[in-house]
């Protein structure tokens, strides 16, 4: 019966709808639709955007479209065997981290990151006032934000985080750690 | 009393703590409410996470990617669907043709979609690439036949609901346009045949429900 709640069967068509509209687009992009490779940006350009700008926090635009045009490149490597909104996510977190590693912080901002992820969280208890949670995560440093965001946000096991930044999964657990308890200072 | 450290309580949180080490941390949950002041903390950390929405770019970022891809209005396709894309299709096709069939059965209740041929040749088996083909008058017929009775019925329902039928429909009427444009381009692609037939199932039974609701409330 369709009703007008969000958990009617008519609204859960659309859904599934949208998985198949990105898997015919993705089809059609791969063929050399650029139209079709349009909407899928239209479609996805929001995740992306905000993925790049929470895990990196700078050169945001730039490294979007450099996620974009990629996929555009690797559109005939898309196998349909997760949904395409899946495997731009994990090729957008494979151009930020290479990115990163491209300008050569990685590991020392690593290095650094325990003290200054509990320096962030003294700063806001400073009388200029509380940061907003996305502004806090934000000025976390690189190692823990990165962590927080593929863990807490997007997902991510440590395992694979480990594997992804080719750390040992116990130093991922570390930084997780370390950014969950500066931020708890910001939930106000 | 000995406390645990707070990264035994975000490994609790993770649910990472061995068997033992979460038996010995919930006993000592109960008799402290500082830890569980801290663990209430990194839980609505954690929910604080989960919850936060995506943001625009502050500018159309497409421009700059339309440039370096050398997207041009009119250029012609290159078709090259990946081999497993192209089994999965199969497979799934197998499971639409099924879902036809009991579809077809169902069909058989009501009188004036008991003519939807194209929909029920499906369970011969003789097309199962295209379960419904583009020229299916019977299925076209059932399909105007229920969008009659939806707009005669249709203020029988409450407006909200309308407006939420007419969305899906539109959303599934530009899928088919997509699917029917591409299928133009390359007639041959299965997976396409695949992804159209399904579609148009679904605005066949969106419209059986939204005419079911229509009598429902007659």
């Amino acid at each position: 019966m369709i009703t007008t709640s969000t958990g009617s069967p008519a609204l859960r068509t659309s859904d599934t709808l949208a998985a198949d509209t990105d898997a015919v687009d993705a089809a059609l992009a791969a063929s050399g639709d650029a139209h079709a490779f349009e909407r899928l940006y239209r479609r996805h350009v929001n995740r992306i955007h905000t993925l790049v700008r929470r895990m990196l926090g700078e050169e945001v635009e730039d490294v979007t479209q450099d996620v974009v045009i990629r996929a555009w490149q690797k559109l005939g490597t898309f196998r349909g065997e997760s949904a395409f909104g899946t495997w731009l996510h994990r090729l957008a977190v494979n151009v930020i981290l290479n990115h990163r590693a491209a300008r050569g912080r990685w590991r020392k901002r690593f290095l650094e990151e325990p003290e200054a992820g509990l320096e962030v969280a003294g700063r806001s208890a400073s009388p200029a006032g509380r940061l907003d949670f996305e502004a806090a995560l934000e000025r976390l440093p690189d190692g823990a934000r990165q962590i927080f965001v593929l863990h807490d946000v997007e997902g991510y096991r440590h395992e694979e985080i480990a594997g992804m930044l080719g750390i040992n999964p116990g130093t991922s657990k570390s930084q997780l750690h370390y950014a969950r308890m500066a931020l708890r200072r910001h939930l106000g | 009393m000995t406390h645990p450290s707070s990264s035994q309580l975000s490994d609790y949180l993770d649910g990472e703590l061995s068997e033992e080490g979460r038996l010995t941390l919930e006993a000592h949950l109960t008799r402290c409410a500082e830890c569980g002041e801290v663990l209430g903390e990194l839980r609505r950390v954690l929910a604080r996470a989960q919850a936060l929405e995506d943001r625009p770019p502050h500018e159309d970022l497409w421009p700059g990617v339309a440039a370096a891809i050398g997207a041009a209005p009119g250029r012609r396709w290159r078709v090259s669907i990946p081999v497993p894309v192209l089994l999965a299709a199969s497979v799934a096709l197998m499971l639409f043709s099924g879902g036809a069939v009991a579809l077809a059965l169902k069909l058989t209740h009501e009188p004036r979609l008991a003519a939807a041929g194209p929909v029920a040749s499906a369970a011969t088996g003789a097309t199962p690439v295209a379960v419904i083909p583009d020229d299916a008058r019977g299925y076209d017929g059932a399909i105007r036949a229920l969008q009659a009775e939806v707009d005669a019925g249709g203020g029988r329902l409450d407006s909200v609901t309308v407006r939420i039928v007419n969305e899906k429909l539109a959303m599934i009427d530009r899928a088919i346009a997509d699917a029917e444009r591409a299928l133009a381009a390359d007639p041959a692609n299965s997976y396409l045949h695949g992804h159209l037939t399904q579609t148009r199932l679904r605005k066949l039974d969106l419209l059986r429900r939204a005419a079911a609701l229509t009598r429902s409330v007659s």
